[in-house]
């Protein structure tokens, strides 16, 4: 394996953020300390870490629901997401727009959100500003296997496939759609197989191996920053939690067992078996980083829980962009 | 069409009278089917369509790809061609992916082939904030749609009018969007066991009062009801009249309230600019301008998107408080 052991450790780094930032976020909702639904990205780090290890603060991507882990793995800071979940003025959109639009414009996440499918057509539009504006920057868009189905996904594709736009459109094809298995949702078993339908290669990667995913996103964003066009890579993975939250609606849907076999093949832990063997780091390193993430995450939980609430008027502000004088007072 | 009073009733939340609704329609009519987003297996995100795969199986109750153009536009195409399709769209905020289904199609299929199509098709969603949903899962937009000619609105307040305008609407020939709220799905009401229609394009007088009109919509007629307790000490006695169906609007029922009590306010959660109130208003003074004593009141949610902290969302959804005090307000008290 070429992956070299920095890189290796900073997918490690990237991950166990993710984890640790999802598992409190999750203790937050079940005891109701933060208001709203919480989609968690627990099980599935290995995709985030994996694409996001390849792109800098320059390149964009488009989230989805579930998308704290994709700002995490962006680089996204602990306090003002989960300042964010909180509902207060501290978070990263002064509260007015929870974990299903948390974004952080500065280092390209163009927000989570909260409609399947909708990340893809304003990731072309990224893919498109990046080479209009003559940079060599990516634009990277996650959606999941039940969005895989949504029109603008398709639409999207054909455009940035015809138009060879840089971008890489990311399926996490986690095994439902909220409650539905894609053997009820759709007739091919691989999202990836629609690639040829769009003209753009397409690629299935085991998401649970971050390696892996890191290794064909770096060949796929090559691809985008040289000019030949998007690739569709498709990571097959898992949620481990429910759809909302960690226990969920408490409608089964999934055998306990079916969950079981999928935690076997846990991608934190299945990397940090590979480092422990390489002697890149040891298990006791490697729950240091465990423990200084958690450190970081319980203080930024407090710092955003103690932050004050957005204020009355905030109501009414960021409707409009306000910050240009109005036309008429406008130098001529 | 069986009279409701003439039933068995029992109590039923409002999410279970939707549930049975939707069994009376698909007994009522082999031609009817159901067909949403986790709507059948899981029996809905909101617990509405539980129960029906277990009694009408996988070819009328349908789980469907995340694709809400395509089953929209399933909904049309089978309408067309005989079938009665119920298609429930989980967030009327997803109404925009399936725009032009239900604006270009739904409604305007029957008009353009000069009426030689039917489509005898209902759409169901869920509409409403307080929930800290954030913007993209908490809107009304009603609005739209009452805009649309060709479509019919329905927007249930209490049990009893969710199951029987939602049987109107499948019943009815022509396109109907049923608004349901998601902050009254635990509400409980009487709900008769048979299957009832209630009249589409009949308002329904809540509360009879003499001096004050509020015309309210959808879960705001509950906070109407709230205000009308709260302004009863100070000598205003409220009508409360909840319109039910959206389009046609039954502004005879309005007038005539109106008419005797010379005031009116106009009440609902979506935003106020261009909403359903500005319509309501309008027409109560065209209709019955001589009979005003003030200017028609409107009490709506702000122009802004819905913002997610509570300590926002508490100022953005309209309630019992703001209603009370646009009442005094139209009416001249100090607030
Ligand atoms: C347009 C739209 N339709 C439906 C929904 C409701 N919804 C939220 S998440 C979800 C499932 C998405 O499945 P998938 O894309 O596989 O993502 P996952 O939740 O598995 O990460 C659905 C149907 C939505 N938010 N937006
Ligand atoms: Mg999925």
């Amino acid at each position: 394996m070429d992956v070299d052991r920095n890189v290796l450790l900073d997918l490690h780094r990237r991950m166990v953020r993710i984890r640790v930032f999802e598992e409190e976020a999750g203790k937050l909702m079940e005891a109701a300390r933060v208001p709203g639904a919480l989609h968690l990205y627990v099980g599935e780090e290995a995709v985030a870490a994996g694409v996001m290890a390849n792109l800098t603060d320059d390149d964009q991507i488009t989230s989805t629901h579930r998308g704290h882990g994709h700002l995490v793995a962006k680089g996204g800071d602990f306090k003002r997401m989960y300042a964010e979940l909180f509902g207060r003025a501290t978070g990263y959109n002064k509260g007015k727009g929870g974990s299903m639009h948390v974004c952080d414009m500065e280092i390209g996440m163009l927000g989570a959100n909260g409609i399947v499918g909708a990340g893809p057509p304003i990731a072309i539009g990224a893919a498109f500003s990046d080479r209009y504006r003559g940079t060599s920057n990516v634009a990277v868009t996650f959606f999941g296997d039940g969005a895989s189905n949504e029109g603008g996904v398709h639409e999207a594709a054909n455009i940035a496939a015809l138009w060879k736009l840089p971008g890489l459109f990311v399926c996490e094809y986690n095994g439902y759609g909220e409650f539905t298995p894609p053997a009820r949702h759709q007739a091919i078993r691989d999202v990836a197989d629609r690639a040829a339908g769009y003209g753009m290669p397409g690629v299935v990667v085991d998401g649970m191996d971050v390696i892996a995913v890191y290794e064909a996103t770096r060949e796929a964003v090559a691809r985008a920053r040289r000019g030949d066009g998007p690739t569709l890579l498709e990571c097959k993975t898992y949620r481990f939690y429910d759809h909302v939250g960690i226990r969920g609606m408490g409608v089964s849907y999934r055998t306990d067992d079916e969950v079981l076999q999928w935690r076997k093949r846990d991608p934190v832990a299945l990397l940090e078996a590979h480092l422990a063997d390489a002697q890149i780091l040891s298990s006791d390193d490697a729950r240091a980083v465990h423990d200084e993430v958690r450190a970081e995450a319980l203080a930024a939980v407090a710092f955003a829980e103690s932050s004050p609430f957005p204020e009355p008027h905030e109501l009414l502000e960021d409707v409009y962009d306000t910050s240009l004088p109005a036309p008429d007072e406008a130098p001529r | 069409m069986t009279t409701a009073e003439a039933t068995t009733s029992r109590k039923l939340t409002y999410v279970a009278a939707i549930a049975d609704g939707l069994r009376c329609a698909l007994r009522e009519d082999p031609l009817v089917f159901v067909a949403g987003e986790d709507i059948a297996g899981y029996g809905g995100v909101f617990g509405h369509t539980r129960g029906l795969l277990a009694e009408f199986g996988p070819t009328r109750v349908l789980d469907t790809p995340i694709s809400e153009a395509g089953i929209i536009g399933l909904g049309v195409g089978a309408a067309a061609t005989g079938c009665r399709p119920v298609i429930d769209i989980m967030f009327m905020d997803f109404m925009g992916e399936c725009g032009d289904e239900i604006l270009n199609q739904m409604a305007k299929m029957r008009y353009m082939f000069g009426g030689k199509a039917r489509l005898p098709m209902t759409v169901t969603t869920m509409a409403g904030a307080g929930m800290n949903l954030a913007a993209q899962h908490s809107q009304s937009l009603e609005a739209w749609f009452c805009h649309i000619p060709g479509l019919k609105v329905v927007m249930p307040a209490t049990p009893y009018d969710a199951k029987g305008l939602l049987l109107a609407a499948v019943r009815d020939d022509n396109p109907v969007v049923v608004v349901f709220n998601k902050r009254s799905l635990g509400m409980q009401g009487d709900v008769p066991e048979a299957a009832y229609a209630v009249e589409l394009g009949r308002a329904n007088i809540v509360r009879a009062g003499t001096n004050f009109t509020v015309v309210a919509t959808g879960r705001m007629v509950h906070e109407a009801l709230a205000a009308a307790m709260a302004l009863a000490q100070d000598g205003l006695d409220l009508e409360v009249v909840d319109p039910r169906t959206l389009q046609p609007l039954d502004i005879e029922t309005i007038v005539a309230s109106v008419r005797k009590t010379h005031r009116a306010l106009v009440v609902h959660e979506a935003v106020r600019f261009g909403g359903f109130g500005a319509e309501v208003a309008a027409q109560i003074q065209e209709l019955a301008f001589d009979h005003l004593d003030a200017p028609v009141g409107r009490v709506g949610a702000p122009f802004a998107p819905v913002p997610f902290s509570p300590a926002l969302e508490k100022l953005y959804v309209p309630n019992a408080d703001r209603i009370a005090a646009e009442v005094r307000r139209v009416v001249g008290l100090q607030v």
